[in-house]
């Protein structure tokens, strides 16, 4: 058994078969053959082996003829060690004295070779244990033949494992049969994660290396909670968390009783709990948990991962997806394109070298620069406006000016529509994130040219304390309970109740019961949490009075470190709310 | 008795130690007697002919390698691997990387 840390990213425990993913997707079906099929597993082995060195023969020579012969003598050497005398007998045991299928025998044998090679330092080692890999893909690939299985066609649930997913690759997975992910790299605001959140499955990511240790197949445990990665668990592992998961179990299902519930204080205030979402079906995920709506529709999943750009009926149907699932009268609150040059490029223009993305030509700066793009977006936003509750949104806004740019182009693109005779509600509600510093300095005059707030906490919170969350040497100044991000929240919740405007938090601070309790203390009367957190704060906001909130939140602007205000909120969760701290 | 043991020491003088395709032609060169081979670095032990062994081994540069053949031609088995080894490793001090 081997138990490895990593960033938990996503709740919960898993426990299962392992997929153990590599760039061709392919899976070992089986681990043990039938009894009496030994031979022809043999016969099939021996047939996958020729094969693949003949294939790697095939490649050597065309690799000479193309580019040379030093370039083709690597497939020589892995034709080479396809066919070396002792892997096959070291295979061929496996097989007959444990009875196990070639797959399993075949990549068994390769990793246990190159966990041999990983646990040497030493630089060009690195390029060995990938021949090695090489050859176990070319050797599987001839012994699956047909039968090389797709991610999509999964038949029993797994636990996938790879060093990392690519946004198209976890655009793939099938949630009901994907129950947990974990992977060697990636933090916490890295794809995997924000994936594993949105199908609201366990995953842990930068675990370092651990896939050589593993083969498809084998019983894993994945623990979200704790960040945890379990392999070949014992006995008494597997128990305790076999008990593990079913108290979470019980502790979901008494969270889901409180879905037609209202977020109410027990001294009768209403809060509104929305949802965010990246994906128009995570708008069935809201309901399913009680929201009232959606609170933050983060379109940049639009963008990614093409060659083109959305048009903009594509844009529309995302958005009327929405509408369908919520209905007209729940809000929807879409927050237009919030990506950077650098994640984003078309085939038109090659991609931005930019120094410091973070504070580059990203979100509305870069819609600005592209009237192509912004237009588009807003005529979608516009045209779904007239078939539900939408309200449009603009990220990173950084000053006045920008905020009027938006506006003027937002009111050319409704004179298109109006002269085009195409319908849209001409009072669409109009906002601004509030996440650059100087957006939350000047609160007030924002206050007065939009129709509502959202604080977009996690930027605000880096670039208030300047320090990049996803920088393990930084990363502890980032605390949504620093004093100076605290004043700057209760500024800007004051400036909106002044302007008699609506303000929201929908970072994920406001998806943590003690951050909840706070913002509620501040005077934030809507919140947009991910789904999964909705029935945790609304049972929050049920278990305690607006005063106790207000007293607590008081308290908490007098203190003078994160430390402080953070344990004394903990202190006051745990009073309130005792099981939803760990 | 025909069999004969021979041995020698080699030393992995280049950068990359027993790299790929020193490791393949000495793979294929002691393929090629009848002879077996062994390669032994420090208490690990490879079969001469069998490049996963080899590679496996991880011989940094460095590295002291004690060459065996046992056979009826032990001797010119032992010899030609020697002189590859010696071959690559004037081949490499000196040369560009490819």
């Amino acid at each position: 058994m081997e138990i490895k840390r990593g960033i938990a990213v996503s709740p919960g425990v898993a426990i299962g078969p392992a997929l153990v993913l590599d760039t061709e997707w392919f899976r070992i079906p089986q681990h043990f053959i039938q009894p009496g099929t030994k031979q022809e597993e043999v016969k099939r082995l021996r047939a996958a082996l020729a094969a693949a060195a003949a294939e790697a023969r095939d490649n050597q020579q065309a690799v000479d003829n193309k580019l040379g012969t030093q370039y083709g003598a690597i497939f020589g050497a892995h034709a080479m060690l396809i066919e070396d005398a002792g892997l096959a007998r070291e295979v061929e045991e496996l097989i007959r004295n444990h009875d196990y299928t070639a797959e399993y025998a075949v990549s068994r044998v390769i990793r246990r070779h190159a966990k041999t090679l990983e646990s040497i330092e030493h630089g060009y080692l690195a390029a060995r244990v990938a021949d090695l890999f090489d050859i176990e893909k070319r050797i599987l690939r001839n012994l699956l033949g047909q039968r090389r299985e797709q991610l999509k066609h999964l038949n029993e649930p797994v636990i996938v494992l790879s060093h990392d997913l690519t946004p198209s690759e976890t655009a793939e997975l099938d949630p009901k049969m994907v129950h947990a992910f974990a992977t060697e790299a990636g933090g916490r605001a890295s794809h995997t994660a924000i994936m594993a959140g949105v199908l609201e499955i366990p995953a842990v990511v930068g675990l370092g290396r651990f896939v050589t240790d593993v083969s498809g197949g084998d019983v894993v445990i994945v623990d979200g909670n704790r960040g945890l990665l379990i392999l070949n668990p014992d006995e008494e592992t597997l128990r305790h968390y076999e008990q593990v998961r079913s108290n979470l179990r019980n502790f979901e299902s008494s969270l889901c009783e409180l879905r037609d519930l209202p977020a109410e204080t027990k001294d009768g205030v209403r809060v509104s709990l929305l949802g965010n979402i990246e994906f128009p079906h995570e708008a069935t995920h809201c309901l399913e948990r009680g929201a009232e709506g959606v609170g933050l529709y983060r379109t940049e999943f639009l963008y990614l991962g093409r060659k083109t750009d959305p048009t903009e009926e594509e844009h529309l149907e995302a958005y009327l997806t929405v509408l369908r699932i919520l209905g007209p009268d729940r809000p929807v609150v879409i927050r237009t394109l919030d990506v950077g040059a650098d994640k984003f490029s078309t085939n038109t223009e090659p991609p931005l070298e930019e120094r410091n993305p973070f504070l580059g030509l990203r979100s509305v700066r870069l819609c600005l620069r592209n009237l192509t793009l912004f237009k588009t977006q807003m005529r979608a936003i516009l045209r779904a406006s007239a078939f539900g509750d939408v309200r449009i949104m603009f990220p990173m806004v950084s000053t006045l000016l920008e905020l009027r740019q938006c506006k003027m182009i937002l009111a050319e693109v409704r004179e298109d529509l109006e002269e085009e005779g195409i319908a849209f509600n001409r009072k669409l509600p109009v906002g601004t994130m509030i996440e650059v510093p100087s957006a939350a300095i000047l609160a007030d005059q924002l206050a007065r040219e939009v129709d509502f707030f959202s604080i977009g906490t996690n930027d605000l919170i880096q670039y208030t304390l300047a320090a990049d969350r996803t920088n393990e040497a930084v990363a502890a100044l980032y605390s949504p309970g620093d004093p100076a991000v605290l004043h700057l929240i209760d500024h800007v919740i004051k400036a909106a109740v002044k302007q008699n405007i609506g303000v929201n938090v929908c970072g994920e601070m406001s998806g943590e019961p003690m951050y909840a309790l706070l913002l509620l203390g501040l005077g934030m009367r809507q919140l947009s949490v991910a789904p999964h957190n909705i029935p945790e704060i609304k049972k929050l906001i049920r278990s305690v009075t607006v005063e106790e909130a207000t007293h607590v939140a008081q308290e908490a602007m007098r203190l003078e470190t994160a430390r402080d205000v953070n344990n004394y909120l903990r202190d006051q969760t745990r009073r309130i709310l005792p099981e939803a701290v760990n | 008795m025909e069999s004969q043991t021979r041995q020698q020491t080699v030393i992995i003088t280049n950068p990359e130690g027993l790299h790929m395709r020193l490791a393949m032609a000495f793979a294929t060169l002691a393929a090629s007697y009848q002879s077996e081979v062994s390669v032994a670095l420090g208490p690990k032990q490879a079969n001469g002919k069998s490049l996963l062994d080899l590679i496996t081994l991880a011989a940094m540069p460095g590295s002291e390698l004690k060459v065996m053949a046992t056979g009826k031609d032990a001797d010119e088995a032992l010899a030609a691997l020697v002189d590859l080894v010696g071959k690559w490793s004037e081949k490499v001090s000196g040369a560009k990387q490819p």
